[in-house]
């Protein structure tokens, strides 16, 4: 459970072009739910989901993992902790080129130094798992973008995290792919995942497996409603 | 996957290199222990025909035999003269010529 | 600890693959960097191991050799001065030595001629004959009847039967030797009898040279001595006046390397930076992206210092550093023949090892660093 307290962020704080992107807010997410946030461009939705998933410190405000404070933690334990609760699948990708498929899902464990076979073993799994069994030797940049996409959502999950986040996922699909995209999420949720949002996209935040939908309007929670699933 | 990493290539490449700079440094140990037979007959050579200095360079009395050239060799026709070959960039004046006596080497002291 | 190895081994899958990305630019770096060292290498164990055998061999040169000084000038000393020296307690022995040069108009070549000490027993040589050094055949026929044609200063000819040859490894002391009789040196050069070039004495103990220098001083004023210590001396810092002119443009060959490498690297493209935000937005610590940087330049770096220290011994010991040569004979015609007994100085190697690894490291290193401790939310957008 991740809790968001009065948070806030400026970009370019004390100088001439600061700029308040989050401005005060307070939310809890977690416990399984399948959460989209939405809201005009630079409502502060990319903002929010950095803060989420420790990417950036809030400028005030506190965030709390599971009730203990983690945004005044040093990068070192940040990291640790980022790594081991979070999976991000961004919404350019960001896949690393000259890598193959199966090395760009291997990256996040690296540091961790697991069995080189077995740490394999759970790429070629999780590839599998999402259709691209044949596409692991595949250097990135010879993917099509749904397949790229499938790569990113292998990388994020390769740490088993218990939180995904997912930026614009389907900004970049055809109604096919963002079909098929939902179809993936809807697994995830099964396995009891967090999976957490943000769209501009009404076929994602009214898809049937979302519990929460969440406004965001200049740096301001707008509204906070139920999803077409919890309906 | 039994296929060969790119670190192992690597890592094992570099340990290639650093066994083989290892027996280079035991080849020139084993070697400077084991003279070769010419360094005995050059060495008497020296010794039989008072010999000052190596061959290195002959292109003139300075740099063939720089251990006993004249205090100025190098700058014979005027003392701001440069050098006229090459090998004489090559080669510093010998130490003597640095001394504070006019002629003795330079640590020698002058007796009374 | 295993982890610990396993991880580097990642970190380096890592780094060889995105070294692979950019293949042109690092193997022309690999090879810029592997010339100098094998350069530098080349230079430093050719110059060690040079001192070394001077070392050892004119460790067996006269203890004493007195010239005689005319306006700053080396003139011919007169035998006179060899009863009063050998007069001195403490000197073994005083002997005339007759020895000088003679530029060859044919060929170009400098001989170095020499009269053999009467002590010398096993080179000696009647008139008429010739023993000449192993450098000498290579420039100069001698032809099938083992004659020696020499023009005299003064334009004479004079034939000489080379008697023997000097053995084949002996180029490094004696390449360019002619020796002959006294009585043909002194006709070769017109010099009138009772001259030498200079005299050598030999001396009973070695703690005792400064007491009989100054004695000799006495008994031969107008000259020069020259010590068995400062012939040492002048060749402990042979090569070294080069080898440090060398170093310090190396040196500013590598520092400019570094400014490169560095500026390259603190205009890391944003391609770089991003790649850098993704590894730390998938859970790469600011360690983690360093170290696979420090990969990449001590692979780099590393190999082209073993390598190039490798090449660097194959070429002085086993290829009589051939390339070095050019620069080595310099005007010269007669060039010796050598081949030097390996020897590696531990410390130089330390030190080159130092200065080629250390700063390129660091190079590549400190500019990634500055980007890796930023926070990695940019990579969202
Ligand atoms: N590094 C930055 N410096 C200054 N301003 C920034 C920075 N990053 C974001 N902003 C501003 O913060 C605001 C919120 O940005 P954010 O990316 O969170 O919006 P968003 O809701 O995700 O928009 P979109 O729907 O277009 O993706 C924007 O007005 C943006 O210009
Ligand atoms: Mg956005």
């Amino acid at each position: 459970m991740i809790e968001l307290q009065d948070v806030t962020k400026v970009y370019n704080e004390g100088r001439q072009n600061a700029f308040a992107a989050i401005r005060g807010v307070g939310i809890t997410v977690g416990n399984d739910l399948t959460a989209v946030f939405k809201g005009p461009s630079g409502s502060g939705k990319t903002t929010l989901l950095t803060l989420i998933g420790c990417l950036a410190r809030p400028t005030s405000g506190r965030v709390t993992l599971n009730g203990e404070t983690i945004s005044g933690l040093p990068e070192k334990f940040l990291t640790e902790i980022r790594r081991k609760t979070f999976g991000f699948v961004f919404q350019r990708f960001n896949l690393i080129r000259g890598l193959s498929a199966r090395e760009n899902v291997m990256l996040p464990a690296y540091p961790l130094g697991l069995d080189h076979a077995a740490l394999t073993r759970r790429a070629d799994e999780l590839l599998d798992h999402l259709g691209l069994g044949s596409k692991g030797g595949l250097s990135v940049e010879h993917l099509s973008g749904g397949e790229a996409q499938r790569v990113a959502i292998a990388r994020a999950l390769v740490n088993d995290p218990e939180y995904v986040i997912a930026d614009e996922p389907t900004a970049n699909l055809d109604t096919k792919l963002t079909a098929q995209f939902l179809d993936i999420v809807r697994t995830l949720r099964a396995e009891g995942k967090t999976v957490i949002m943000t769209s501009h996209d009404p076929r994602i935040w009214q898809a049937d497996i979302v519990d929460r939908v969440i406004t965001l309007e200049d740096g301001l929670l707008t509204a906070d409603e139920r999803g077409a699933h919890a309906a | 996957m039994s296929a060969l990493r790119r670190s192992d290539v690597a890592v094992g490449a570099l340990a290639a290199a650093a066994s083989l700079a290892l027996v280079a440094m035991l080849h020139a140990f084993v070697a400077s222990r084991t003279p070769p037979a010419s360094q005995a007959v050059n060495a008497a050579l020296v010794r039989d025909l008072g010999l000052t200095d190596l061959v290195l360079f002959t292109d003139a009395r300075y740099t063939r035999h720089p251990s006993v050239a004249d205090l100025h060799s190098a700058f014979q026709d005027h003392p701001m003269s440069l050098d006229h070959f090459p090998s004489g960039s090559l080669i510093a004046p010998p130490r003597h010529i640095f001394g504070t006596g006019p002629r003795f080497a330079s640590d020698e002291e002058i007796p009374e | 600890m295993i982890r610990q190895v396993a991880r580097q081994r990642y970190l380096i899958d890592f780094t060889l693959a995105s070294m692979m990305r950019r293949k042109v630019k690092n193997v022309v770096l690999f090879g810029v960097y592997f010339l100098i060292v094998f350069v530098l290498a080349s230079v430093m164990l050719f110059g060690s191991a040079i001192r070394r055998e001077a070392a050892l061999l004119l460790a067996n040169a006269p203890e004493v050799t007195v010239q005689k000084l005319v306006m700053g000038r080396h003139d011919m000393i007169s035998g006179e001065h060899l009863e009063a020296l050998s007069a001195i307690r403490g000197v073994r022995r005083a002997e005339g030595r007759l020895w000088g040069y003679l530029f060859d108009r044919g060929n170009g070549a400098n001989y170095t001629m020499m009269v053999p000490p009467a002590s010398d027993t096993t080179h000696a040589v009647g008139p008429g004959e010739a023993i000449v050094g192993s450098g000498i055949d290579r420039v100069k026929t001698i032809g099938r009847n083992e004659y020696l044609f020499l023009i005299a200063p003064s334009g004479r000819f004079f034939k000489f039967t080379v008697k023997e040859r000097l053995p084949e490894g002996s180029g490094l002391v004696a390449a360019d030797l002619v020796l002959i009789s006294e009585a043909d040196y002194r006709a070769l050069f017109d010099l009138p009898d009772g001259v030498y070039t200079d005299l050598a004495l030999s001396i009973r103990n070695e703690k005792e040279v400064a007491t009989i220098l100054g004695k000799a001083a006495k008994a031969v004023p107008n000259s020069r001595f020259v010590t068995r210590s400062s012939i040492a001396r002048t060749y402990e810092s042979i090569f070294t006046w080069r080898e440090g002119v060398l170093l310090a443009l190396l040196g500013a060959a590598i520092l400019s390397f570094a400014i490169l490498a560095f500026d390259k690297a603190s205009g890391l493209s944003a391609e770089e930076r991003r790649e850098i935000g993704i590894l730390k937005a998938v859970g790469w610590e600011t360690s983690d992206v360093l170290t696979s940087k420090f990969w990449e330049g001590a692979l780099i770096s590393l190999g082209a210092f073993l390598i190039g220290l490798i090449a660097a011994y194959a070429h002085v010991f086993f290829f009589q550093a051939g390339l070095l040569e050019p620069v080595l004979k310099g005007w010269a015609v007669l060039y010796p023949d050598f081949r030097l007994t390996p020897h590696i100085d531990p410390l130089q190697v330390t030190t080159l090892a130092f200065f080629t690894i250390v700063p390129y490291t660091a190079a590549t290193i400190i500019p990634i660093w500055r980007a890796a401790i930023t926070d990695p939310d940019t990579v969202m957008r």
